[in-house]
């Protein structure tokens, strides 16, 4: 059976788990339809690394974690606080 | 063809052509080029030639000639959808894969065996009267029925109340069918490359042209073609194509496992399906059980199998045909499925000119392969969407007509 290391709960059968969809920018609450209809329904569904959702469903822990899509290997998980404290330290 | 069939009895030589005539070179324009050589993209260009006569069109795969999800299928037909475009949509192609073992003169091995979809609670029997009211409007036959008359047709199956998830019902469709796969595939590049199409696998595309918001060519592992008007249809791979067509699709891609039994003598003449159960089933014309369950519960770009899907398979198989039990898995493997928030597919019109999808193909494509054949090459023809197609465009997503058909793949998603 395939573990999954929730960064709260540590290492879990993959069954606890439910799968959130990959990471995206919400739009500006003024944004255009266009950009909300994208939010909503397009996916970039890379072959490859991606960030993504995933919630420990018994203890509702919402975590991300940096997955390849190809080889189906999970790379890092990390609580969504210390995630975005990293994006918006890389983007200053 | 029965006088066919008694000429050739009679006959002293049996030549045959061969199946295939490879294209050795690739041209430099085509009027047509189809990415993806699985059922659909043949078919495309079958009808493309048969219908249209456009025939300077070519056929490119990475891979190998229907090597994808067209090999990867658990091959059930069927038209008992639930919303009324689905419905349309798969009555049609019923229809069509009716005729097709002569339309192009190879066994398609197309059997109807009865589709039932189980109900163990009383929501799914109100979903079922549902289903069987919007098909019977429709033209399409289906009937609810109750457990007795499920036993009384498919004497094989436990209704016994001693299990964890008694059977209440189903929902009945006669015309459900299973077909041999890959003579689809045969089939329908036969008769194009018959035609004047070419095939050429092992041909990737690496890049797709696009002058002006226009799409003009493609860029192969073995040199640039230009192109009047390019379509893809590669399942599973549809989200990476369309990146290099320059847009997003909603679609995420999720594997769906299958397996196979070892062969045994016929006892199961029907597909029995239950949707509460995550499971489906039938015995093809060689013996094996073809079994499904649901789709993985993460995306993923991977056709492994894995021991997950075999346990919650066969706890509940076991339930509805405990003689399974005796049997062993043959085999296993995993299709790459393109899944849409609406369990419906994209055909059509793109936001780039002469540029056509055929994707969203989830866990219902094979039973869709004669109509979207036809109807893309109309599309591609046209160069507007077919009345039939229209509510499968694109573009639904951006002014929220989605289609929201529960009745997509009969295991729930």
């Amino acid at each position: 059976m395939k573990i999954l290391t929730c960064p709260v709960n540590g290492p879990r059968n993959i069954t606890e788990f439910v799968w959130g969809g990959e990471v995206k920018a919400m739009p500006d609450a003024a944004a255009s339809d266009d950009a909300w209809t994208g939010y909503l329904f397009l996916e970039t569904n890379l072959a490859g690394e991606i960030d993504e959702w995933w919630l420990h469903a018994p203890t509702n822990t919402w975590f991300i974690a940096r997955r390849n899509t190809v080889t189906d290997t999970v790379l890092e998980t990390m609580t969504v606080d210390a995630y975005f404290a990293r994006r918006s330290g890389s983007a200053t | 063809m029965p006088f066919a069939l008694l000429k050739y009895g009679l006959a002293k030589e049996h030549p045959e052509d061969p199946h295939f005539r490879w294209a050795p070179e690739l041209k430099s324009t085509y009027d047509v080029v189809v990415i993806g050589a699985g059922g659909h993209g043949l078919a495309i260009a079958y009808y493309l030639a048969a219908r249209h006569g456009i025939t300077n069109v070519c056929v490119l795969d990475k891979g190998w000639l229907a090597g994808g999800n067209t090999a990867r299928n658990t091959t059930i037909i069927r038209a008992n959808y639930l919303t009324p475009e689905g419905v349309k949509f798969y009555k049609e192609s019923v229809d069509l894969w009716r005729g097709l073992s002569n339309q192009l003169d190879i066994n398609m091995m197309y059997s109807e065996r009865g589709h039932f979809t189980l109900a163990h609670t009383d929501a799914a029997m109100r979903t079922a009267r549902w289903r069987a009211e919007v098909n019977k409007h429709l033209g399409v036959k289906s009937e609810v029925i109750d457990a007795d008359e499920v036993k009384r047709l498919c004497p094989t199956i436990n209704i016994s109340d001693d299990v964890r998830y008694p059977v209440l019902g189903a929902l009945y469709h006669p015309p459900g069918a299973i077909a041999r796969h890959d003579a689809v595939a045969w089939g329908y590049a036969k008769e194009a490359i018959k035609r004047g199409v070419e095939v050429h696998t092992q041909t990737g595309v690496n890049k797709i042209l696009i002058e002006n918001g226009r799409a003009v060519g493609v860029e192969t592992n073995r040199g640039t073609i230009r192109a009047g008007k390019i379509v893809q249809a590669v399942a599973g791979s549809s989200s990476e194509v369309a990146r290099m067509a320059g847009f997003l699709l909603p679609i995420r891609t999720i594997p769906l496992q299958a397996c196979v039994s070892e062969p045994v003598k016929p006892i199961l003449d029907q597909i029995i399906v239950s949707g509460s159960l995550h499971v489906y089933i039938s015995q093809s014309a060689r013996g094996e059980m073809v079994m499904g369950g649901a789709t993985d519960p993460y995306g993923l770009y991977s056709t492994r199998s894995t021991l997950d899907f075999k346990e919650s398979l066969m706890a509940h198989m076991l339930e509805l045909f405990p003689f399974m039990g005796e049997l062993k898995v043959l085999r296993q493997w995993a299709g790459m499925a393109d899944m849409t928030p609406d369990f419906s597919p994209v055909m059509g019109l793109t936001p780039v000119q002469n540029y056509y999808i055929d994707a969203g193909w989830g866990t219902w494509g094979f039973k869709a392969t004669p109509v979207c054949g036809a109807r893309m090459a109309e599309c591609i023809v046209d160069d507007r969407q077919p009345e039939l197609l229209k509510p499968f465009a694109l573009d639904r997503f951006r002014t929220f007509d989605l289609v929201g058909e529960k009745g997509a793949a009969s295991v729930g998603h």
